[in-house]
């Protein structure tokens, strides 16, 4: 599927660190829709080994600020054609997606998402508990009696896809368009020259460049500390966990953000669920059993009859956190150096979007208009996005 | 179960205790320019390291100082809290 090259070419026209999605998407467009081809995606492990393959999968819009609503719903956009794009089936699949209220604050917060989205053209809708019942016929519309469901926000595009899929898409498309993947290839510094960027060291051999695009979530500040340049971003493990296959009856994605869970049925049957961040900073995708039982015991609020189902397999990502839970995107104070970074536990269905804005940004050295709410420079101005919409985040 | 040891209740298990931050020295804000200051707001040490972090013992109400190496979540120590006002080690060199 994809080109080996044995050894690196001494210099670059860009260097993307990371083939995960993003770095990956970001290769693709650039080839694509701007000519530049002389690209080098730096990969320490393998393709898609990162978050791209941690992630829970889900694709919405359905945020809180206007800048996250126009950007991911160009993402949705963008996201149902890719198959085709690629030649490649991505299973997308739109199921549907409630984020469940179980207080009078939480509707109150679901009624504006809906109409800041509804603004925007994006399909959501505040919903009441009959509608969440009728469309999830087999939830226990108490929840165990101690969480009873007032309603819901209702987003009609949300989606699911095979995340694998996505890197190893947009890497295919890359590599054919001349781009080289290199796997097994680790960045040990980045060289600098009267504050612009001239060369990456890897661990084998340096390479001249003058544009870097650095796209590697939760190693984001390893990355960070080779340019001395400092940001909010801390790092928390995100865990998840998949249950045995079962036969489909679930077909919506179920969010609540009381009981911390978040829930699809994949197409082999498997309950793929995730919960909220880990409590502390942690730089180690370890998984715990406080865990599992947490988000078990949530599970079985909504669906007692779930108790007797096995759990497969947990593990976890490293979520590179921003205070606004908004990600910080585009150029730098370094010349040359460029970030796709913040992508915290929000970074999959934005995937698309942010290699189509992250080109454009690399390629004619300034930042694309849809990432305008995401630099780096807001926090200095105490202009902070505030997106609370975000997965695994209280409101 | 992980286990830590609180400076004022002995072992016990992490589900007892919250994560307060990184112990960071403000700097003076009658002094300091703008920017240092909303560096100081803002940034933190993102990387993997040992790190000085506030720890909030939830049942007894106690706040201490844990020494913890972020990268292998191991904790090396802890300070009751008064010891931050004379100064901790830095964090490579602590006992």
């Amino acid at each position: 599927m994809f080109t080996r090259h044995d050894r690196l070419k001494p210099s670059y026209d860009v260097v993307i660190i990371g083939a995960g999605g993003h770095g990956l998407a970001s290769a693709y467009y650039l080839a694509r829709d701007h000519g530049i081809r002389d690209i080098a995606v730096l990969e320490k492990g393998y393709i898609g080994g990162g978050n791209t393959g941690r992630n829970t999968t889900i694709i919405r819009s359905n945020y809180l600020t206007p800048e996250g609503v126009k950007f991911y719903d160009e993402s949705v956009r963008l996201w149902q054609d890719l198959g085709q794009d690629f030649d490649l089936n991505l299973f997308y699949s739109t199921r549907g997606h409630y984020t469940l209220a179980h207080t009078d604050a939480a509707l109150r917060t679901m009624r504006w998402r809906a109409e800041v989205n509804k603004h925007f053209g994006v399909r959501s809708e505040a919903v009441d508990a009959a509608f969440v019942k009728r469309g999830i016929p087999s939830i226990d519309m108490t929840c165990g009696g101690h969480a009873p469901i007032l309603g819901a926000l209702f987003h009609e595009p949300g989606a699911i896809a095979r995340h694998d899929a996505v890197a190893w898409g947009y890497g295919r498309g890359a590599d054919r368009r001349g781009v080289e993947i290199h796997q097994q290839t680790e960045v040990t510094g980045i060289r600098l020259q009267g504050g612009r960027v001239v060369g990456v060291e890897t661990t084998r051999g340096p390479i001249a460049t003058p544009r870097v695009l650095c796209a590697v979530a939760g190693h984001t500040p390893r990355i960070l500390d080779m340019v001395d340049l400092h940001t909010p971003i801390y790092i928390h493990p995100l865990q998840a966990m998949v249950s045995e296959p079962i036969k489909p009856w679930l077909d919506p994605i179920i969010v609540s953000g009381s009981l911390h869970v978040y829930v699809s049925q994949t197409a082999r049957g498997e309950l793929v669920m995730g919960a909220s961040l880990d409590p502390y900073e942690l730089h180690q995708s370890r998984s715990t059993l406080d865990f599992v039982e947490g988000l078990s015991s949530h599970m079985l609020d909504m669906f007692p009859f779930l108790s007797e189902v096995k759990v497969n397999r947990q593990w976890a990502g490293l979520a590179d956190m921003t205070p606004d839970f908004a990600p910080i995107m585009g150029v730098t104070p370094v010349e040359g150096f460029f970030l796709d970074a913040g992508w915290g536990t929000w970074g999959f269905k934005a995937t698309p979007v942010s290699g189509k804005t992250m080109s454009h940004t690399v390629a004619t050295g300034r930042n694309h208009p849809l990432i305008d709410g995401f630099g780096l420079d807001r926090f200095a101005h105490y202009r902070l996005t505030g997106e609370k919409g975000a997965a695994s985040v209280g409101h | 179960m992980k286990i830590m040891v609180c400076p004022l209740n002995g072992p016990r298990p992490v589900l007892e205790f919250a994560y307060g931050g990184e112990v960071r020295p403000s700097p003076d804000p009658d002094t300091c320019s703008d920017a240092e200051w909303s560096a100081y707001v803002w940034n933190r040490t993102g990387s993997a390291g040992l790190k000085y972090e506030w720890w909030y013992h939830i049942a007894s109400g106690f706040w201490f100082v844990a020494l913890r190496d972020t990268a292998r979540d191991r904790v090396l120590r802890t300070y009751p809290a008064q010891s931050v006002r004379h100064g901790l080690p830095p964090a490579a060199e602590a006992p």
